[in-house]
């Protein structure tokens, strides 16, 4: 009886073979180390924030007047509303973390080389969307924060010249913040958003799964089979679907199967990360301050400014860029340029080797002093601008971008080190 | 709109550098959440204090009888003066624009004060009202400079002054400030002072996330399950590995 009902649906819908293809049978190269569980646990916080998003949505009510009165109804009488709430804002600030690691990983690894810009295009998108999303979820509370902190980001658009007035208007809805601008922002944040969301992530994976897994080698495991691969008994070992062997005109080294071998892995990751997303959650939810901030606990208020308002951590490494410059027009344009040099990143980089471990030494220092660039500029964005953080946001966002341009000199005849064959 | 822009960044610079804090340093709360006489002494002060000016708009009496452990008949009683039913949120009938204009402000609603401020600056604030003639309700504060608030717990402190004492500041003698003493006219000694206030602070704590009391032992039981599940993913991935390596 399953049996009939099962052959019924596959003759109408593949899906062993789309499972085979995308899971079973997806050749993942075997030496895939500690950063590359973001990718799976990025998912993970995804689903946690759709999930947790919709609960929250029943009790939420998006109107200035009862938007803050309403978060401390799902606070105190709701069943486990603190539960919902905390996972959710945990879970945008976790967003953020595996994010930035699992891009990291993909400039360490040079996972955005030829041929996988396009997956790294659409990850920029996601990342775009996700920035967006954080920042209208971040007015919904109506809290102190999230009038201002939205007041200050908005205020960014009125910059470009001509139609800068014109543009805050439109994206407010009215002349000033009000529960107009709160009533959109949450269409946008429950509805729009996650809809596009969903769907880069999609095209993200299918994108990866056409052109295959880069790894920390950042060698190819998918050979012409001309004769000149010699396969080991380990390669003979698995079964790859015939997508990616081309019917024969491929050979696939060093992989293993997605399913079973990499999900009882993300499976070892995912308990680690909900270890400390749980503590976080059920001990320190405010994060210090930094995941939920003080003021916000306070109900917006237009007529009184706070006395310093910094945006939520994980845009504060573009804010510190966008402070750095006294030009407002040229700070924005600094702050987006900051983001588009990483979308750019493909064809900044000239390089045909792709891991850090066979590039030039240059390139793993340049690469370290980014990283360096990119903390010392977050923890600048959170602090006072006094002259002195001023000037080191000026330093730092130089050497953020120093790594783009140095990045396109060197790697063009670049001093590399010899390839391994097989994988390490 | 640069000009916006501009005048936003100048005004945020500015408020940045007010952002300096009290002038004075704050004092750790000893404060207790899963102290219950301390939480119930503190909302009776709370209700007998505070109440007459602030809210507490977002905390039902009801929550706040079942997690202190007050039956409700008693705290009716006790704790409810205005004929409000067990499952009303904990407000006063002051009329919003009358407040404002007695205070010059609105007296901010203390549901999650202690979130905003932080327990150690509530505590601090309490303790250093000072006689100041300059004032229209005659105390100003170390903590909150020229705040509009009277100092309700004056019959319970006394009427607070500040101490200087004549100390050598690099070879020069000054007068520097070293506390707030009272003219011990006040019901309560200084150290019950302090800990009627640190009962007080402990109940608004508790009032900015009553879900602390079961957030911290639900926490356990889930860091221990996640515990168990991390050791059994670890070894089942292990036998799976066996074959790749």
């Amino acid at each position: 009886m399953f049996k009939n009902l099962m052959s019924w649906i596959e003759y109408r819908l593949p899906f062993t073979d789309k499972m085979n293809l995308h899971v079973m049978q997806y050749p993942a190269p075997k030496n895939f180390n500690f950063w590359y569980f973001f990718g799976s646990l990025a998912m993970l916080v995804l689903v946690n924030q759709i999930v947790t998003g919709i609960w929250l949505t029943m009790s939420y009510e998006p109107s200035a007047e009862g938007a803050f009165a309403s978060i401390e109804y799902i606070m105190r009488d709701v069943e486990y509303g603190w539960l919902l709430r905390y996972m959710h804002s945990t879970g945008a600030s976790a967003f953020f973390v595996v994010v930035y690691l699992h891009m990291l990983r993909g400039m360490m690894y040079g996972s955005y080389q030829k041929p996988r810009e396009l997956l790294w295009i659409f990850g920029m998108l996601i990342f775009l969307v996700l920035m967006a999303e954080a920042f209208m979820g971040y007015m919904l509370p109506w809290g102190q924060m999230s009038f201002w902190g939205a007041q200050v980001i908005i205020s960014i658009f009125g910059v470009i010249p001509f139609i800068g007035d014109d543009l805050t208007l439109w994206i407010r809805g009215d002349y000033v913040i009000s529960g107009a601008t709160l009533n959109r922002f949450f269409a946008l944040h429950v509805i729009a958003l996650p809809l596009v969301l969903v769907i880069l992530v999609f095209l993200h994976i299918m994108a990866l799964h056409e052109v295959g897994s880069n790894n920390p080698d950042g060698i190819d495991i998918k050979r012409d089979n001309d004769g000149s691969v010699e396969l080991t008994e380990a390669d003979k070992k698995f079964t790859f679907h015939q997508y990616f062997t081309r019917g024969g005109k491929k050979v696939i080294v060093d992989a293993i199967p997605f399913h079973p071998y990499y999900t009882v892995k993300d499976l070892v990751g995912v308990a680690g990360f909900l270890l400390v997303f749980a503590f976080v959650i059920f001990f320190v939810p405010e994060g210090g301050g930094f995941f939920l901030e003080p003021p916000n606990f306070e109900i917006a208020n237009p007529m009184k400014t706070p006395d310093h308002i910094a945006p939520v951590w994980y845009f504060t490494p573009f804010y510190a860029i966008l402070r750095a410059i006294p030009d407002p027009l040229l700070g924005a344009i600094a702050m987006f340029a900051a983001i588009i040099a990483l979308a750019l990143l493909p064809w900044i980089d000239r390089g045909k080797v792709r891991s850090v471990r066979y590039r030039c030494e240059l390139h793993r220092w340049n690469l370290v002093m980014f990283c360096i660039s990119f903390v010392v500029l977050g923890v600048l964005g959170v602090l006072p601008a006094t002259p002195t953080y001023a000037l080191l946001s000026q330093i730092f966002s130089f050497t953020y971008f120093a790594f783009f341009g140095l990045l396109w000199l060197y790697s063009k005849n670049e001093k590399t080190k010899p390839l391994p064959v097989r994988l390490t | 709109m640069m000009k916006k822009l501009l005048s936003a960044v100048a005004l945020l610079a500015s408020s940045l550098a007010m952002a300096a804090g009290p002038s004075i340093p704050l004092d750790k709360a000893p404060i207790d959440l899963h102290d219950k006489a301390s939480l119930q002494n503190g909302a009776k002060l709370f209700q007998n204090y505070c109440l007459g000016c602030h809210q507490m708009q977002y905390q039902r009496y009801s929550r706040t009888f079942k997690d202190l452990g007050i039956p409700d008949d008693i705290g009716m009683e006790n704790l409810m003066f205005t004929g409000e039913k067990v499952g009303d949120h904990i407000t006063n009938s002051m009329p919003a624009d009358y407040a404002a204009n007695s205070f010059g402000v609105l007296p901010p609603d203390l549901t999650n004060v202690a979130r905003v401020r932080g327990a150690d600056w509530l505590y601090t604030y309490l303790r250093t009202f000072y006689v100041d003639d300059s004032r229209p309700f005659g105390v100003n504060n170390k903590v909150f400079p020229l705040v509009g608030m009277p100092h309700v717990l004056q019959e319970l402190q006394g009427v607070p002054y500040q101490a200087y004492e004549t100390r050598l500041v690099d070879g020069e003698s000054k007068e520097v400030y070293v506390g707030i003493r009272t003219d011990g006219s006040g019901e309560l000694s200084p150290e019950e002072y302090d800990r009627a206030v640190a009962d007080l602070v402990n109940y608004m704590v508790y009032t900015g996330e009553p879900s602390k009391l079961e957030s911290h032992s639900l926490g356990i039981k889930v860091l221990i399950f996640l515990l168990i599940f991390f050791v059994l993913a670890y070894l089942l991935k292990k036998e799976y590995w066996k074959d790749v390596h």
